[in-house]
């Protein structure tokens, strides 16, 4: 039986067939936008791993020239050297749809055109290490914004992916299962009724039969004669 | 019209100042905890955070991991790489497929 009480009614069998069209078809949709999240999900880790790795690379080697550079000079020039930087970065955000998930897609631009603005220093009381590190910092950045948009967009997908694989594994393993077992439950449960009415019917007309014509009275009287 | 910081201990981060991004040093959890509070309030698009300071932040990075804006990445600091950003990338594979079928080794 139904772990939940139904009533087996006409009315409630046609409401369960209706849920469980429904819920097939859900099932069907939703399982299509797993499978095509997933598909580009997988693409987009990937690519998401190897940016990654690019950036922890360059990163590391821009630190290194860093250490490079703070051993050759004092730290109060360096740190004077740094302090009021030229360039500015601003960020232009977008948002772009994918699947119903929505992904940021950032534009980066920069407060001044030049590419040199990024030695905010005169060059007299540094090092020249120093502008190799700047410039290999500078050279990762890119990759860095594309490694936020990536990672951020994985994220959401990922989050995105689980909350679909839910809905799919309930409406496969609760949902229809529960529909397709009240309405089995609900159409015996009529069936029977309707036997029991039949039964119940042929019973009433024996009973009518014998009081119109006594078969049984005259069946006992043929067996008294002979 | 967004702006981009960076949050860790001042050794690691000092040269993206150069770059024209926002330096935030952040010496211990608490601080960190206030200062990306206030960053992710909405004038920050993207937050890079070292991963040593990232460590201590678990939950508070974890708030903002299914919000579209600010995008918190990890990045190495100075005292080298703990790997913890490549494991972030773990994590998104095995919440959508179950277990991590891509980079497993």
């Amino acid at each position: 039986m139904a772990s939940t009480q139904v009533n087996p009614t006409r009315m409630e069998l046609t409401r369960q067939k209706k849920k469980l069209v429904t819920a097939a078809k859900g099932h069907k949709l939703l399982k299509d936008k797993r499978d095509e999240l997933m598909r580009q999900f997988l693409d987009l880790v990937r690519e998401n791993m190897e940016l990654r790795r690019k950036v922890e690379e360059g990163i590391l080697a821009a630190n290194r020239n860093f250490v490079i550079a703070k051993a050759g000079m004092s730290e109060e020039t360096l740190h004077t050297a740094l302090m009021a930087p030229k360039q500015e970065v601003y960020l232009e955000s977008s948002r772009k749809n994918v699947m119903s998930v929505d992904i940021p897609v950032f534009e980066y631009r920069t407060r001044t055109a030049d590419e040199n603005d990024i030695y905010s220093y005169g060059f007299a009381f540094t090092s020249g290490d120093l502008d190799d590190a700047v410039r290999s910092l500078a050279d990762v950045l890119p990759d860095m914004l594309r490694l936020a948009e990536t990672e951020k967009a994985c994220q959401l997908m990922a989050a995105e992916i689980e909350k679909t694989r839910r809905r799919v594994n309930a409406l496969e393993h609760v949902i229809i299962p529960q529909a397709q077992e009240n309405i089995k439950y609900i159409s015996m449960k009529l069936d029977e009724n309707e036997r029991s009415t039949q039964i119940r019917l042929m019973k009433v007309k024996d009973m009518m039969l014998e009081e119109a014509h006594h078969y049984k009275e005259r069946q006992a009287a043929l067996a008294a004669e002979s | 019209m967004y702006k981009i910081a960076v949050m860790g201990a001042y050794d690691s981060i000092y040269g993206f100042a150069s770059l024209g991004l926002d330096i935030c040093p952040v010496s211990d959890a608490q601080e960190g905890e206030e200062t990306l509070r206030r960053l992710a309030g909405g004038e920050y698009a993207v937050i890079y955070i070292t991963e040593a300071l990232a460590a201590q932040l678990g939950r508070e990075i974890d708030r903002y991991r299914e919000q579209v804006l600010p995008a918190i990445i990890q990045i190495p600091g100075v005292s080298g790489n703990t790997g913890a950003g490549i494991e972030g990338v773990k994590k998104s594979v095995e919440q959508a497929v179950g277990s991590d079928i891509l980079f497993g080794d």
